[in-house]
């Protein structure tokens, strides 16, 4: 997998903070056929994301390959300041996995 | 006689190597967690029963913001808000996909009501959400009309 397959960013309104995610996923469901040989091509997309807010879980995302193409995440937490850490891993259904993180603005 | 049978051995190892470099048997910690059953289920009440859930309170406190038409079904833009206390979890499902579970949104320790991804849909129907709290389930349902579908190719 390509490395920095995630941008990451993190925002902090009156102690919530707003984490924003792009990931670079193909994201297939494994039902799309290849139009020049008309077989289906192999299921490949992003199974489990998890996030974290100085090192404790606040959020694990269970994907389908019904979630678009490099996919978009968006998720709030309360208890947020200036500072702290935001981490996104993700993994998908051929266990590869890649790990983003940034700070709270 | 022998060495053929060596030689039998051999190949066959060789070709279970090179079907786990290739992808094709995943390993099972990945999978451990993901609810399969609930992701494979053909219609919404398989796919909720997948995750626990058997009957739902139609609730004004899910909203749900989705384009009322979606000109491109293979990218739909989609929030759920809750303001429903100790939401525990949040789905989100498209009714009349093949398998309807998009995704499901596990929120923890101080995570808001508040989920924003994208979804394909094959086709014109609801948009569900889905919101777990206090060991009950509550939902909500938006119609999003879709003039590509983006399911398949």
């Amino acid at each position: 997998m390509a490395k920095k397959s995630i941008r990451l960013r993190a925002s902090n309104k009156g102690g919530v903070a707003t984490v924003k995610a792009l990931i670079t996923h193909p994201m297939e469901t494994g039902l799309r056929k290849d139009k020049k040989t008309g077989n289906k091509v192999p299921a490949h997309f992003i199974q489990t994301v998890s996030g974290k807010h100085n090192g404790n879980e606040v959020i694990v995302a269970e994907w389908s390959g019904a979630v678009s193409k490099n996919p978009y995440l968006s998720f709030q937490f309360a208890g947020a300041k200036a500072g702290d850490a935001v981490e996104l891993t993700w993994s998908d259904n051929k266990g590869d996995s890649e790990t983003a993180s940034t700070k709270v603005r | 006689m022998q060495r053929r049978t060596f030689m039998k051995g051999t190949l066959a190892a060789s070709g279970v190597a090179v079907a786990v470099s290739a992808g094709l048997l995943s390993p099972r910690s990945v999978l451990a967690a993901w609810p399969k059953t609930a992701f494979t289920a053909k219609s919404v009440p398989d796919a909720l029963s997948g995750l626990g859930v058997s009957t739902t309170t139609a609730s004004g406190d899910i909203k749900i913001k989705a384009p009322d038409i979606a000109e491109n079904g293979a990218v739909v833009p989609v929030t759920v808000t809750t303001s429903i206390s100790g939401a525990t979890s949040i789905s989100i499902l498209a009714e009349k996909n093949g398998s309807p579970l998009a995704a499901n949104f596990n929120l923890k320790g101080s995570a808001q009501g508040f989920v924003a991804t994208r979804i394909k849909m094959q086709k014109t129907s609801a948009v569900i959400a889905v919101v777990k709290a206090g060991g009950k389930a509550y939902s909500a349902r938006k119609e999003v009309k879709v003039t590509i579908g983006g399911c398949g190719g």
